[in-house]
């Protein structure tokens, strides 16, 4: 099989999420036969490039139109590549770059899509993929008709891809002026400057609550314990409806899916949103004043207790025992 | 200005959801129905801004299913919107095929905006909306959480896992909601009322003359579980110790 996979960016190197997706790729390649290639697109990212030939042979696309993430031009681009090239399976991150882009180069290729894979399996020559539904209370196996198939992949449901320890090729790609015509303009980009890694990147995430009553409170306890362990800082929805956390800390079935190695709960009820977005973790750690919390059935560790009693408390303690966790 | 609003009905996921023993499906039948929430959310922006334009400009809200349908877009009538169409279908459907019958909703009702959910709740596939925007060939603007009417045009902020971004678009587009958009009014008693009188146009599948090109084969579902341990612990030292020799150890 055929396979592409979208790479995604910073700007500088390819980030986390898209490893797992090659991670994907390469084990359907392994079982199937067949090759991965990465698909860069962007504007100047021959640093992208080169991060990207550490792992597989690369094909840029690179054009002042697709600077900016627009769906329009880059799902043509994406759907142009994988017909000249022949692709027959297309992969990408779960994330809202992809979760934006991919369905709209899907439809344009025949709609044979399946998004969120956590797991896959060839049997008979045909690839089955486990797609979760029901914010994860229900996994469906599904396979694909039509080619090409376009998958997104759950970063958390695959190990990040490894260098393969040799500099693979690099080569551009000169495509018609009208695939990358674009009708909409980016008008920016508001994002809060987040010094702590992202909550789909690291090992340790500790999540707040509603028990949080503003923002500094949440910085002090929440952010105050991801430094400690050297971790992510994520919310649930009830924080960012109320203005308390920056959306992108959202963590849940509508807000980012994860699997970190420890994730800690502190004050938060545990409703099956937001349990759809951390269940999966390897370790669960909750604290909450009511011993009754729905989070605790899902817990490794429960403690019972007011989070602004206990956090100072665990910073502190592990600040002295120096546990170390650190990315 | 005409507004399209797909709207899906999904089980109300606030229930305990598992597959059915034999793994052919989910077991629903003992679970209420509800408007998909961001499909209630996208109505609900569609109704707002035809309330503010104050003209003939209305919201037609659009199911694709069995005839039980009718029920959710009742519900849909009473939260605002002008009126409905159901397309009824009793084979299943995957997000291909639904975006195949809305285009050609699409393209009988001339919308300037299509307005709807960024996933259903129930299958989470988060694709219809791209789907149908790369099918009409319309610019898309998903995960919206704020939606600015211009001239011809919309501005609209988007939610992505790096920031707020925003986006400019011409008209026709398709924009999916996100959250934060806005809360859904629940349907007053006056809604309902209303809603009794308003069209709701029933067209049989076969009208529409697309033939169903199934995409996704389900093999089987099956329920998800993990087990977890469950500790109690009993002070801050404890969890402490188990941070150090659980979790350091992996380190
Ligand atoms: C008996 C039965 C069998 C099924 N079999 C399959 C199957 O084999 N394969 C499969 O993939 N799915 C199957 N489904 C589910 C299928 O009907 C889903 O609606 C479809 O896959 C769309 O996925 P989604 O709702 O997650 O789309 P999303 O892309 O998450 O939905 C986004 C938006 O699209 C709109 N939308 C989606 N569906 C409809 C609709 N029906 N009417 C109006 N608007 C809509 C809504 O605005 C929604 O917010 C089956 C359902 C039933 C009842
Ligand atoms: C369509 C839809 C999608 C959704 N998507 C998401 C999602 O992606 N992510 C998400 O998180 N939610 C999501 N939600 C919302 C979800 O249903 C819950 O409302 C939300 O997760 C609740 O957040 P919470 O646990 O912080 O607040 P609450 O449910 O209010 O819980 C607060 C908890 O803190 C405890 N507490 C209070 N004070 C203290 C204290 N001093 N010390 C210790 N404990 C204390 C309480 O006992 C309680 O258990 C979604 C909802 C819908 C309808």
């Amino acid at each position: 099989m055929r396979i592409v996979v979208v790479a995604e960016h910073d700007g500088t190197a390819v980030r986390g999420a898209s490893l797992s997706a090659l991670a994907f790729a390469q084990s359907v390649a392994a079982a199937a036969g067949g090759d991965v290639t990465w698909l860069v697109l962007g504007h100047q990212v021959d640093s992208v490039a080169q991060d990207a030939a550490r792992f597989a042979p690369v094909l840029v696309v690179d054009s002042p139109a697709l600077e900016n993430p627009i769906a329009e031009p880059f799902a043509r681009v994406i759907s142009t590549v994988v017909k000249e090239r022949g692709f027959e399976l297309v992969a990408a991150a779960s994330s809202t770059f992809a979760k934006d882009i991919v369905p709209r180069a899907a439809a344009q290729l025949g709609g044979a899509m399946a998004s969120d894979v956590v797991r896959h399996e060839l049997v008979d020559g045909r690839l089955q993929l486990d797609t979760p539904r029901y914010a994860g209370a229900v996994t469906a196996t599904v396979v694909l008709q039509g080619s090409p198939q376009i998958v997104t992949v759950r970063g958390s449901a695959y190990a990040a891809a490894q260098p393969s320890g040799e500099t693979h090729g690099v080569e551009r790609l000169e495509l018609d002026s009208a695939v990358f015509n674009c009708r909409g303009s980016y008008e920016g980009l508001k994002s809060k400057q987040n010094a702590r890694p992202d909550v789909t990147e690291a090992r340790v995430v500790v999540s707040g609550g509603r028990a949080f009553k503003n923002a500094e409170d949440f910085e002090q306890h929440v952010g105050g314990l991801a430094d400690a362990l050297g971790g992510a800082a994520g919310s649930s929805r009830a924080l960012v409806d109320a203005g308390i956390a920056p959306n992108e800390l959202q963590v849940g079935q509508t807000g980012k899916i994860i699997a970190p190695e420890v994730y800690i709960a502190l004050g938060i009820s545990g409703a099956v949103q937001h349990l759809a977005g951390m269940k999966n973790s390897r370790t669960i750690v909750a604290v909450n004043s009511d011993p009754e919390a729905p989070i605790f059935d899902v817990a490794d560790y429960g403690l019972v207790g007011d989070v602004y009693k206990i956090t100072p408390e665990l910073i502190e303690k592990l600040e002295s025992h120096a546990v170390g966790l650190s990315r | 200005m005409k507004i399209l609003v797909p709207t899906k009905r999904v089980p109300d996921t606030d229930q305990k959801i598992t597959a059915t023993a034999d793994g052919s499906g989910v077991a629903s039948d003992h679970l209420p129905f509800v408007v998909n929430p961001f499909d209630a959310i996208a109505l609900e922006e569609g109704v707002r801004i035809v309330e503010k334009l104050g003209d003939d400009s209305e919201v037609i809200a659009v199911g694709i299913g069995e005839a039980d349908y009718v029920h959710q877009l009742r519900t849909a009538l009473a939260m605002g919107a002008t009126r409905a169409i159901c397309v009824e279908c009793d084979q299943p459907l995957d997000p291909w095929n639904v975006a195949r019958l809305l285009k050609e909703i699409v393209l009988r009702e001339q919308p300037d905006l299509v307005l709807m959910g960024k996933q259903a709740v129930d299958d989470d596939a988060n694709q219809t909306g791209q789907f149908l925007a790369a099918l009409l060939d319309w610019p898309q603007a998903t995960f919206a959480s704020r939606i600015e009417l211009l001239a011809g045009e919309i501005r609209v902020d988007r939610e992505t896992d790096h920031g707020i971004e925003t986006l400019r678009l011409p008209l026709p587009a398709v924009v999916t909601t996100d959250l934060r958009l806005n809360e859904p009014r629940y349907a007053s008693m006056a809604g309902i009322m209303k809603a009794k009188k308003k069209p709701l146009d029933v067209i049989p599948v076969a009208e529409l003359g697309i033939a169903l090109e199934p995409r996704v084969e389900v093999l089987r579902y099956h329920s998800s579980e993990t087990v977890r341990r469950g500790e109690r612990l009993r002070s801050v030292d404890e969890l402490v110790e188990r941070l150090r020799q659980d979790v350091g150890a992996q380190a």
